[in-house]
């Protein structure tokens, strides 16, 4: 039979997604909280403020007419990235990896006119990618030199890592790797092979794709089982911080490591998906139990990242 | 986190309320649970008749008066004559006058009838009394010595009766009864014995329906009172108790043609029995009822009732998208899109309406394809995706015409709007994720819409969220409890499987 019984579910700790609605994001992400993570822009100015590190911001575009300065923006630059403020689900993110001759080349080689390159982020200011349709900016991005530890882990894109914060204390963690199937995007159900992390190690744990178990990844044939996220505590500093600064007590990082800058923050999600449980193996329920029967004041970061560590490892499923 | 409690009281107090609410309406206004349910109905026709003397004349017509039975509709008939209909004390009667009467004169009432069910006839709050009857003296010892004997042999008024009626058509009667029946009725006899021992008894008129008959005659019957209720007593028949074809057309021991300036006067009845819809039927009574509280949708104009009779249906096609949604997890492009585009389904019918929303929707994709290598800001991309929309559907409509498709015509009541942006989003969504998103979400739209639709041209569900408002409470606390639903949705059991299977 292809479906699991609800009370074997229930019994593994899994998440589903009713839950997570009402018992989670209702229960601990107050509404006025949202704009912070919904607005990439906000988040990054609260990220600066904050000291937490984030790709370097090059411009804001917020008119129409303002477009037409992207090119004098991005000069001397081999390579950018356009997002929309407001978009959501990875919709709207336009990375250029090339200039040559006053043209954009995609990471696949494709060219992009500079007539593109406009409409895009004219529908971007219209609100073609946010939520509700509603007026955006776009943000322009430096491209981040994505750290060489990953090569071969990820097909034409960069893979990031996503947390689980939870109250402050990172509980879970994947790594996120495009894959030819999902186009270059990190998306799960896009097709990206998702790998479960350890929290205390960062190390892999298990690694799906499109919710099957893999052990090799299906475009580079390398052996997911041999993953070790470099940087791993600072990453989980990071994202723990990320909880003071936006005040949301369900809350998913984004994160990828610059070959130069370390862990960079990407952005933040105020409805983290349900799949970092599958490519865990494991049901995330216990260890939300586990903090919300913590008793006394917030601890700092370091404690938490500590205390996380402890009581959150897992043996490999490899 | 705070209690849930309150919030489960409300839930039920609305599912309460909408179910009592629906059932009070089928009990009170008689609202059938089922469309197509039909009642049987009775036509009457009492026809009046006497000989005028040339002088004045002044009829005065018992009109009927029976709980078991509701007028639905009623008119007299009678050329050159003044009528009035007076209500007197529960009893309502109809007075026909005319200055100068020559010859036979016909008058007619004709009433339709509907059976209520109601057959137990309850007396008023003061007891009523009953005049002893006073006894010629021939009779007196043979009427005293009958009395005495079935008194002995009864417990109650109706133990009472029914052994008298038993005794008044014995086969083998005894001498003393048959001096009795020599000078009265039977009826007036089984009445008067009754009174004589002070149990309150009175001649009613009933009508015995039976379908196509003519020229039938009111019987005499008798209702004697027992604990709080009249009891029915047809003593020329030997009959206790009360049939259901039986009409009650005087039942307060009056008389029921009184004619002043007339000779010879009769009243002949003849009848039909007629089915008609238990719905409309209720209605009409309703609408008798001239019920100025009566909130109901029915004292509407017909065209917002049929505005109604749409709008009502969009509640079940909501609770079809949560559920499906929320219980069973399908993915749908737009949240409640596909109840618009089963609305439009209900306008177009299911097939006509799939065919249509393809086509609209497949053009639209290739012109919006054509719009969007023109560079132009969104909001005048898809103001021209709507126009465009409205070409499509005005020219697959002229197509349909010309090729004598009727069903073609009802693409119009697709909603323009909804299908522009339909077309905007599937675009980006092709453009983002590729065609096979495309039609796995449109699918997904299409599938929600096509079980909303279903659901919503039940024609069960129809009647009922029509007839009975109530159902919209219930409605709401159903929604306002999958609101609250945490558990694992259907494509999450199937998503989650690999989790559950090792130990």
């Amino acid at each position: 039979m292809n479906f699991a019984w609800p009370w074997e579910l229930r019994r593994k700790g899994v998440m589903n997604m009713n839950q997570r609605n009402i018992s989670y994001i209702g229960r601990y992400n107050p509404r006025k909280f949202y704009k912070r993570v919904d607005d990439k822009l906000v988040t990054k100015q609260l990220a600066l403020a904050n000291d937490i590190a984030v790709p370097d911001l090059i411009g804001v575009v917020d008119e129409q007419h303002k477009i037409e300065d992207i090119p004098q923006m991005v000069a001397n630059r081999d390579g950018f990235v356009i997002k929309p403020a407001k978009g959501s689900g990875g919709k709207g993110i336009l990375v250029i990896t090339k200039v040559h001759n006053g043209c954009y080349y995609k990471p696949n080689g494709h060219e992009v006119t500079p007539a593109e390159i406009y409409r895009h982020v004219s529908n971007t200011l219209s609100g073609l990618f946010s939520l509700g349709g509603k007026p955006d900016v776009a943000i322009v991005e430096g491209l981040i030199e994505f750290d060489p530890v990953f090569n071969g882990i990820s097909y034409e894109g960069v893979p990031d890592i996503r947390l689980i914060i939870f109250k402050g204390f990172p509980v879970m963690g994947m790594l996120r790797c495009s894959t030819a199937e999902s186009d270059g995007k990190a998306n799960l159900h896009q097709g990206a092979v998702g790998i479960g992390l350890d929290i205390a190690t960062g190390k892999s744990l298990h690694a799906v794709q499109f919710d099957e178990p893999v052990k090799l990844h299906p475009d580079t044939q390398f052996p997911l089982d041999q993953v070790q996220v470099p940087n791993w505590d600072t990453l989980l500093h990071t994202a723990s911080s990320a909880y003071e600064m936006c005040e949301l007590g369900y809350l998913g990082t984004d994160m990828v490591l610059d070959k130069k800058r370390g862990p960079l923050l990407l952005e933040l999600n105020a409805r983290p998906g349900l799949a970092i449980q599958i490519a865990n193996g494991k049901g995330i329920i216990p260890r939300l139990k586990h903090i919300e029967a913590m008793q006394g004041p917030l601890m700092p970061v370091a404690d938490r990242v500590a205390y996380a560590k402890k009581h959150f490892s897992t043996d490999s499923k490899f | 986190m705070h209690s849930r409690k309150p919030f489960y009281i409300l839930v039920a107090l609305l599912f309460i309320a909408g179910i009592a609410s629906s059932i009070y309406r089928s009990v009170e206004h008689n609202i059938p649970f089922f469309p197509g349910e039909q009642v049987q109905s009775w036509a009457i026709d009492a026809k009046v008749s006497f000989n005028g003397q040339g002088q004045p004349a002044e009829v005065d017509f018992a009109l009927p008066n029976d709980p078991a039975f509701e007028v639905l509709v009623e008119n007299a008939s009678s050329p050159g004559y003044g009528l009035n209909i007076n209500q007197t004390e529960d009893q309502r009667r109809a007075v026909w006058s005319i200055r100068q009467a020559n010859g036979q004169q016909s008058l007619y009432y004709r009433v339709t009838l509907v059976p209520t069910g109601k057959t137990k006839i309850k007396a008023g709050e003061e007891l009523p009394s009953a005049k002893p009857y006073s006894w010629p003296v021939t009779e007196l010892s043979a009427a005293e010595q009958i009395i005495s004997e079935v008194w002995e042999r009864s417990a109650s008024n109706q133990s009472f009766a029914q052994q008298l009626m038993a005794k008044i058509n014995d086969v083998n009667q005894s001498q003393n009864m048959s001096l009795l029946l020599a000078s009265n009725t039977p009826t007036e006899l089984f009445v008067r014995m009754l009174n004589t021992k002070e149990i309150p008894a009175r001649i009613v008129n009933g009508l015995v329906l039976e379908d196509q008959r003519r020229r039938q005659q009111l019987d005499q019957m008798v209702q004697v009172y027992h604990d709080g209720y009249w009891k029915l007593f047809d003593v020329n028949n030997n009959i206790q108790g009360r049939e259901d074809n039986v009409v009650l057309w005087e039942s307060k021991g009056n008389s029921v043609l009184d004619v002043i300036g007339g000779t010879n006067s009769q009243v002949n009845f003849s009848m039909l029995q007629d089915t008609r819809p238990a719905l409309s039927t209720s209605i009409d009574m309703m609408m008798n009822a001239q019920d100025d509280w009566d909130f109901s949708l029915y004292q509407l104009p017909i065209e917002e009732q049929s505005l109604f009779k749409g709008i009502l249906l969009i509640p079940i096609g909501v609770l079809v998208v949560v559920f499906l949604r929320v219980i069973i997890g399908i993915k749908t492009s737009g949240t409640f899109m596909p109840v618009l585009i089963a609305l439009a389904f209900i306008q177009t019918t299911l097939l006509t309406g799939l065919i249509g929303f393809l086509l609209i929707v497949a053009f639209g994709l290739m012109i919006r394809s054509y719009l969007s290598s023109l560079n132009l800001l969104l909001i005048s991309r898809i103001s021209a995706v709507i126009i465009v929309v409205i070409f499509i559907i005005g020219f697959f409509t002229l197509i349909s015409f010309k090729l004598g498709l009727s069903e073609g015509l009802t693409i119009t009541f697709f909603p323009m709007i909804i299908l522009a942006w339909t077309i905007e989003r599937m675009s980006i969504l092709w453009e983002e994720e590729g065609p096979k998103h495309v039609f796995v979400s449109g699918g997904g739209s299409l599938f929600v819409a096509t079980i909303a639709y279903l659901a919503m041209n039940n024609s069960l569900v129809q009647h009922w969220v029509f007839n009975f408002l109530g159902i919209h409470l219930v409605l709401l606390s159903v929604v306002l409890v999958m609101g609250q639903y945490t558990g694992y949705r259907l494509t999450e059991l199937k998503r989650f499987k690999p989790l559950a299977g090792e130990k």
